[in-house]
């Protein structure tokens, strides 16, 4: 593992009297791939929206790059990207002018190559001529990815990226991601709800409950402190409790 | 201000017109439904003519105007909520664009829409009812750029409304721009309105250039103080709106509403 990419201190969010995010740290380093796990309304989506500049933080400090998202946002924004399963490309436009749009808005240099080489590797050149209204969800999803690589990010934020992807498809993606990780050794920060899915991508989790960081560490380090057979079984374990 | 940031946004919107028919309608169908009626009323109404000189002209020239008023709004708080709709706004913000550029890049397609919108009318003016806009004169140019300011401010003034109050908000995409209508004196003059009224036309920029437009039409005279006087208040009130989304921008990123509109 390499050098700190992002360093999160003492991050807090507070919606009213709603604690969404108490007084997390975390650190992800280069190359990595980092987990937020934890049931809905743990606090990961609003971390990631914080991360992104999206929504200000009541308290606390965000470093990407070792420079202070508040002041810095503009040369920090240029090499991160992120992609949701609950967030689209614009429906009107065919699958290649939307990643067009966004190569602008990243300032990418040889646009086309660099959409024809996307188009390629998400496997969705038949489709670059169809409305993202006409098309899946799963290649919807695909393409959301593709915007996410779109500026060779240094750091992704992937908000539940195989939420609509049939298992073959979903099973090439988290492939297409681990060797994109591996190639360029970008770092990624990632949520699912799928825990086979989180054991297999991250290389460590932190565990989320109430805005709160729980636990953390490698996947087997967790099902081990938890005295559970898988991660599965920690997230039911976690989320019933907090039922109870 | 980074200009290939607003080429992304305003490429984004021509995309969307080249084959959204919603979009296209906006542009063709209201405007040419509008001169129809209102023509035809006009032309009723034109058998007055010896004791309104100038009738025609008023009330065509007058629609043609206040669809630029009107469109440039649109151009600016739909072309909003045409991201909110499509859910891409978050795609938008995550990325390096910032609120300045985007409020800028709208700004240039509300321009782009209203070209072809005036176009579009002026031309049905001329076929329809041998009217020729242009007739008017050059002043109209001035005017016709205040109109413009006038419908960007209560445009972004609009869109920082729908940001903060959320999607259920969007009805002011259509209905702020109207409520101007009564105070600006598009289709009579200031003076009929009861002093109340009056007085809160004199605060609205559009009132100083319809009622420049009929003094160009009946006396052939540039008023030059509506002109200024317009300016002056589109000056102020564009300032504001500016400020007015900035803080609005800010207080959405803290109420974590930025992300609730954008999904």
């Amino acid at each position: 593992m390499n050098g700190t990419v992002i360093e999160v201190n003492r991050l807090t969010k507070l919606f009213k009297s709603l604690r969404a995010v108490d007084d997390v740290s975390f650190k992800i380093y280069q190359g990595e791939i980092l987990g937020l796990l934890g049931p809905n309304g743990a606090g990961k989506t609003t971390i990631i929206h914080m991360l992104l500049g999206l929504t200000t933080p009541t308290s606390g400090e965000i470093k990407i790059f070792g420079l202070n998202l508040k002041k810095d946002r503009k040369k920090i924004i240029q090499d991160v990207n992120f992609s949701s399963s609950y967030v689209s490309m614009p429906l009107s436009l065919t699958v290649k002018e939307s990643l067009r749009v966004f190569a602008r808005l990243y300032g990418v240099r040889d646009k086309e190559k660099r959409i024809t080489e996307l188009l390629k590797i998400f496997e969705i050149e038949g489709i670059k001529g169809r409305t993202v209204r006409q098309i899946s969800s799963g290649h919807q999803t695909r393409l959301n990815l593709a915007k996410a690589l779109i500026n060779n990010p240094k750091v992704l934020f992937l908000d539940e990226p195989t939420a609509s992807l049939d298992p073959d498809i979903a099973d090439k993606t988290r492939s297409l991601l681990k060797s994109i990780k591996k190639d360029r050794n970008i770092s990624i920060l990632y949520t699912s709800h799928n825990m086979k899915e989180m054991e297999e991508m991250s290389d460590r989790i932190i565990f989320l409950h109430r805005g709160k960081i729980i636990a953390e560490g490698k996947p087997e380090e967790l099902i081990r402190s938890f005295k559970r057979k898988n991660l599965e079984e920690v997230f039911l374990k976690v989320a019933r409790e907090e039922k109870e | 201000m980074k200009f290939h940031r607003c080429i992304a946004l305003f490429t984004r919107h021509m995309y969307l017109y080249k084959r959204s028919i919603p979009r296209l309608l906006e542009v063709f169908y209201w405007p040419l439904l509008d001169l129809l009626v209102w023509g035809f009323i006009t032309i009723y109404f034109a058998q007055f003519r010896e004791k309104l000189p100038g009738f025609v002209t008023y009330f065509i020239g007058a629609l043609i105007l206040w669809d630029i008023l009107f469109r440039s709004q649109q151009g600016i708080s739909v072309s909003f909520l045409e991201d909110v709709w499509s859910r891409n706004l978050l795609n938008l913000f995550a990325s390096p664009l910032n609120p300045a550029e985007y409020i800028f890049s709208l700004m240039v397609v509300s321009v782009a829409k209203l070209v072809i919108v005036a176009t579009v009318m002026a031309t049905l003016a001329w076929i329809l009812y041998s009217f020729n806009i242009f007739l008017i004169g050059i002043s109209l140019i001035p005017f016709i750029l205040n109109l413009i300011v006038m419908g960007w401010a209560i445009g972004i003034m609009t869109t920082a409304l729908i940001l903060r109050f959320g999607q259920e908000a969007e009805v002011l995409a259509w209905a702020v721009g109207i409520l101007f209508m009564p105070v600006s004196a598009v289709f009579y003059p200031v003076s009929v309105l009861p002093s109340f009224l009056r007085a809160l036309a004199r605060l609205v920029p559009a009132s100083y250039v319809f009622e420049g437009m009929r003094e160009v039409v009946a006396a052939g005279k540039f008023p030059l103080s509506d002109l200024l006087r317009s300016s002056g208040l589109n000056a102020a009130y564009i300032l504001f709106a500016l400020l007015f989304f900035n803080w609005i921008f800010k207080m959405v990123r803290q109420k974590g509403l930025l992300v609730k509109i954008g999904e």
